[in-house]
């Protein structure tokens, strides 16, 4: 724990009432206020999805159920995938780098307040969309409910002629106005990053969430606009009589595939280098180490950045491209796992001859750490198109990417949420239920997910509402199912610890976790102006130099 | 609620060691069924066919290295964690600040670098083997087309038509009979796959995909539809029944034969002609040429009803003409409201579509 | 409220000159903008003759030189009105702006005037055929950038008109006038490859 005093934190106490506090959040420009509703708002639609993906789990636990119907069943998974995607994985996304990066380069907000406050907005207003399908989608003769053509609404299916009423339209439109939300969000981190940050800060000198969130922020400005574009074209092909994935009139159903895949890759980078960064700054804090080989880190992030628009196919190696165009896809599927697992190294180069303590925040980041790792080596398998032909499209990638997803991004982010909590709220996460919290979750996580790559080997495809028995899939889909409930009781912990620490958690004061960056200056939680003077640095860890004035870094760096 | 689980933490690090086991030896079980041989159990380590004995070849391959790689940083990363962790009483001293090292970044770059030649090399390979194949002369070359949800086998040369169930012979030591497929779909994306065959193949309209297998066991091989494609993507089962080349050429002479015509299921077959069965369905010999729906030319020679949804029995034949509903919610197969006489009589009919 | 990062002067703190941050972000708009216009490009290259049925691009485009030559003179009108902002020659600012809005206008009608041709007068419509879809959606969605610079530029005009627009806003006149090249770049690429390479 931190030797420092604790700074004289007003810790707020509510003093005004709930409309007033209700009212403040409408129409607050403030990044921390904005941050913390991205944030709230993406883990209300994390219950909500994660529900729905309890119901799916149920239906599967056994062959032949009857639990769900299967137009509830492919809704289910439909709005499950759309809903952790866009409105948990992108919000957290933004919420993060909202809430940190001003803090994190010592200026007083973001570049453009009312812009960031602008997206926000269009976050939730595309997300309640989404959700009002259930209402709002019933067409011609009552077909239509929420989208059920799944996350990646691959055409024709989605054309007028398959898709009736209303419903894939909402996915098109509440997509559309998160995008805005996303691009919005991206132009103000970068802008921010490049244009406040402190003096002595140069890019070499940011803190490496802040490099990650930068890299994020570009690759979301890259390819958020094919998902746009595409869904525009479908719009037009729906209701103006265009053809672009109108197979009937020469159009190519691949095409869409295409244009998804060419955002679908990248968005999962999106996802997942927000979880680095939040790693790359735990790590070296409960190891007692600056972060191994910064530079190396920064270009192995660019290079993955850069990578990653280039490997989109190899989510259609089944569709009959080119033995040519497998086989690059192929090397370059290969060829990106080079930067990431040299990111792993360097991570593992962090921890070897620290002093690890092994706080919430660490126990996130190494359950991380093995999961990314098996999560990186079952991509590579995946990479291997021939291998591909029989895994993909079944629950073995289904496995490998809720592997990334939840062992990655939602662990890293359990691990940013312990960390930087005690910063925003001004007391600390109850250390015992976070304990619960994390090995409930993880030991859930690993009885699904770890069981889930075997169906896939015996042949089980995804999306399928129900299964016959004696395709050896029973006991192996009931086992997948017990570890989802466990996970849900790991989340509920979570929430519980949420909302109990904020009013009777220990006090945090400024620093507790005896770290390194600026956001350790600001009081808990930081007043509004952020800081008081702006902050010169003359290094990566300008707090490591003010504790260590006789070893600073900038004589090493 | 205490649980004071420090105070007894060699008893719960027993119990949590024992729990991993256990889940450890319960999953072992089950990976059984992947590389055994349980029947119905369509794992792709048991092929029996090439191209998914080349896949599996390629695919140990694959999991040797990544196995490998996982055991080393695993390893390196609990080593980290045991060796390395803070220890009670040493608050004092930070370690050592190291920034980096460039040789060692180096060493950590090259070595996956020469993984990935490796990989690369392999893969190329065998997607070059399997991809670039051509049918030889006198191989049975069938088009499969995708409907939603069910499959509309073709074998164009032998002038046969039939639905979800693929018939090819099986290859031995002295003869190889590979199938080639054309894949095509009549609506939205489908995929063909029976991991005991091949890998799969997309069935997407407006483009014609090929494929190939070369079976070498004779069986009847599951496998489902791939790619989601509505309501009933889960019950567009696909089944390949390999036959040794003489019962093989024995299944296409019924098969070529047009519908039987037997004086006592007259009133159903009228009853049939009369509704609108025959704008969707084909009956050869008839004038039911309708092609919206399944060939019901040799119905009863077929294992299953409605693509896998049930077995082909009297009760599910019944149970299916009066309401298909009932069995395949959401199947293009209307309910006709058939009376139970009218029923019963078309059943009739049905059956002695041998 | 404590700030303990705060170090007496050091080299660092003399001399710190950053981008600024709207330069910044218009650059950003205009990388994701491109993005959105490359996918429609790309669809309009792939399905290039591809269409089962109706008129093909040969048959009814004509080269639209009015407008491309309207749209890119605006470029220059855009750049000397700036240019008289920044000399603070108020009235030379206002005709050139004008005269960017006018141009625009024209580019917008006269595309809209060839629209009205290929429906009326050739029977190519979004629906016909793939041409017709790819073609309408490129060009619309370049004209609905081009409406949106206008209304940038008429608000501006309006502002101006009213003794509003001062120095202070003179990086954000700049801003609007990055926008509007970025528009005529876009309009090129679609002249090149609709209109030249297409055909």
């Amino acid at each position: 724990m931190a030797t420092q005093e604790i700074a004289l934190a007003e810790v707020r106490q509510p003093t005004t009432s709930l409309i007033d506090r209700l009212h403040s959040l409408v129409v607050t420009v403030d990044h921390k206020k904005l941050g913390l509703m991205y944030i709230g708002t993406a883990i209300g639609f994390l219950v909500v999805a994660g529900l729905m993906a309890l119901g799916l789990r149920l239906q599967l636990a056994v062959p032949n159920n009857t639990f769900l119907e299967p137009d509830v069943f492919n809704r289910f998974f439909t709005m499950h995938g759309t809903s952790m995607v866009f409105l948990v994985g992108m919000a957290l996304v933004s919420g993060f780098g909202n809430y940190l990066v001003p803090l994190m380069i010592g200026t007083r907000d973001m570049a453009f307040p009312r812009l960031n406050a602008f997206g926000y907005w269009m976050y939730l207003f595309g997300g309640l969309l989404l959700y009002f399908s259930y209402l709002g989608a019933p067409g011609l003769a009552g077909h239509g409910s929420a989208p059920d053509v799944g996350w990646f609404a691959y055409a024709p299916l989605t054309g007028a002629a398959f898709s009736r009423g209303h419903s894939t339209d909402y996915w098109i439109l509440s997509l559309l106005l998160t995008s805005i939300g996303s691009t919005v969000s991206a132009i103000n981190v970068i802008a921010t990053a490049v244009s406040l940050r402190c003096k002595g800060m140069t890019l070499m000198r940011m803190p490496l969430l802040v490099w990650l969130m930068i890299v994020v922020n570009f690759m979301i400005l890259l390819a958020l606009p094919a998902l746009s574009a595409a869904q525009i074209m479908l719009l037009i092909d729906r209701y103006l009589g265009g053809h672009f994935f109108d197979t009937q009139a020469g159009g190519s159903a691949v095409i869409w595939q295409h244009f998804f895949w060419i955002f679908g890759h990248p968005e999962v980078y999106i996802l997942i280098i927000p979880a680095f960064a939040c790693v790359s700054e735990i790590v070296p804090v409960f190891s007692r180490k600056p972060i191994f080989g910064y530079p190396v880190m920064v270009g192995a992030t660019v290079m993955i950045g850069l990578i990653s628009t280039s490997v989109w196919a190899h989510h259609m190696f089944s569709v009959g491209m080119t033995s040519v165009s497998n086989i690059f896809f192929a090397i370059s599927t290969f060829t990106v796992a080079v930067p990431t697992g040299i990111k792993i190294f360097n991570w593992l180069g962090t921890m070897y001859g620290g002093k690890i303590r092994f706080d919430l925040p660490m126990l996130f980041c190494i359950a991380f750490l093995f999961q990314f790792l098996i999560a990186g080596l079952t991509g590579m398998m995946l990479g291997v198109a021939p291998l591909n032909w029989q895994l993909t499209d079944s629950y073995f990638v289904v496995a490998h990417f809720h592997y990334t997803l939840v062992g990655g991004f939602l662990c890293g982010m359990f691990a940013g949420f312990y960390y930087w909590y005690p910063k925003a709220v001004g007391r600390l996460l109850d250390r015992r239920l976070g304990l619960w919290h994390f090995w409930l979750f993880v030991i859930g996580f690993h009885v699904t997910f770890d069981t889930m790559h075997f169906p896939g080997l015996l042949g089980m495809p995804r999306r399928i509402f129900t299964y016959d028995a004696g395709r050896g899939w029973d006991t192996l889909n009931f086992v997948t199912s017990i570890g989802g409930l466990l996970q849900a009781v790991g989340i509920l912990c979570f929430v519980i610890n949420i909302i109990r620490s904020a009013k009777k958690g220990k006090l945090a004061g400024n620093d507790p976790w005896d770290a390194w960056t600026l956001e350790w200056t600001t009081s808990s939680p930081p007043a509004e102006y952020n800081f008081a003077t702006e902050p010169v640095v003359r290094s990566r860890r300008p707090l490591w130099d003010l504790k260590h004035p006789e070893d600073p870094d900038w004589k090493y760096e | 609620m205490r649980l004071h689980l420090y105070r007894h933490r060699k008893m719960v690090r027993a119990l949590l060691l024992f729990a991993f086991v256990l889940t450890c030896v319960i999953v072992a079980g089950q990976v059984e069924p992947v590389l055994g041989s349980t029947d119905g159990v369509t794992s792709i380590f048991r092929p029996l066919s090439q191209p998914a004995q080349e896949i599996k070849e390629t695919s140990y391959l694959v999991l040797a290295i990544c196995a490998v790689i996982f055991v080393i940083v695993a390893g390196l990363l609990i080593y980290a964690m045991v060796r390395f962790r803070h220890r009670a009483g040493d608050e004092a001293s930070e370690p050592p600040q190291v920034y980096g090292s460039n040789q060692i970044e180096l060493a950590w770059t090259v070595l996956p670098i020469l993984i990935v030649f490796v990989l690369i090399l392999v893969t190329s390979r065998t997607i070059a083997d399997i991809q670039n194949r051509k049918p030889p002369p006198g191989t049975v070359q069938a088009t499969v087309v995708g409907h939603q949800w069910w499959w509309e086998i073709r074998y164009p040369e032998l002038g046969i038509v039939t639905a979800n169930e693929l018939h090819v012979p099986a290859s031995d030591g002295t003869r190889r009979l590979p199938t080639f497929l054309k894949l095509q779909s009549a609506d939205v994306a489908h995929s063909f796959w029976v991991p005991q065959l091949a890998g799969k193949t997309d069935l997407i309209p407006n483009r014609e995909n090929l494929m190939w297998i070369e079976p070498t066991q004779p069986g009847t091989y599951l496998g489902n539809c791939a790619e989601y494609c509505g309501m009933q993507h889960a019950r567009m089962l696909i089944r390949v029944i390999v036959q040794s080349p003489a019962e093989f050429e024995r299944w296409i002479a019924e098969q070529k034969r047009a519908a039987a015509e037997e004086p006592s299921a007259q009133a159903g077959r009228q009853v049939f002609f009369a509704n609108s069965c025959v704008n969707c369905h084909t009956i050869r010999g008839t004038s039911a040429q309708g092609a919206f729906g399944p060939d019901l030319t040799h119905l009863m020679s077929r294992e299953t009803l409605a693509s896998g949804a049930a077995p082909n029995t009297t009760e599910t034949l019944r149970a299916w003409v009066r309401d298909p509903q009932k069995l395949k919610v959401g199947c293009l197969m209307p309910n006709m409201q058939l009376s139970d006489t009218e029923v019963d009589q078309i059943v009739s009919y049905l059956q002695t579509l041998k | 409220m404590t700030n303990e990062a705060y170090l007496p002067i050091t080299p660092e703190a003399t001399g710190w000159k950053l981008p600024s941050s709207r330069k910044v972000a218009v650059v950003c708009l205009i990388l994701t903008e491109t993005g959105l216009f490359s996918i429609f490009v790309a669809g309009y290259v792939f399905y290039l003759g591809k269409s089962l049925t109706g008129p093909t691009p040969r048959d009814v485009l004509d080269l639209p030189i009015l407008s491309t030559i309207c749209l890119l003179s605006s470029s220059v009108t855009i750049t000397l009105a700036e240019r008289a902002f920044n000399r603070d020659r108020v009235g030379r600012f206002k005709i050139f702006w004008l005269a960017t809005i006018v141009l625009a206008g024209i580019f917008l009608a006269s595309t809209a005037a060839e629209w009205r041709r290929l429906i009326y007068q050739k029977g190519l419509t979004i629906s016909t055929n793939l041409f017709g879809t790819t073609f309408y959606s490129l060009v619309g969605l370049h004209a609905s950038h081009v409406i949106v610079g206008m209304c940038l530029l008429m608000l501006v005009f309006i502002f101006s008109l009213g003794g509003f627009v001062t120095i202070m806003h003179r990086e954000r006149l700049k801003m609007i006038s990055w926008y509007w090249h970025f528009v005529d770049a876009v309009w090129i690429v679609v002249f090149t490859v609709v209109y030249v390479a297409g055909r």
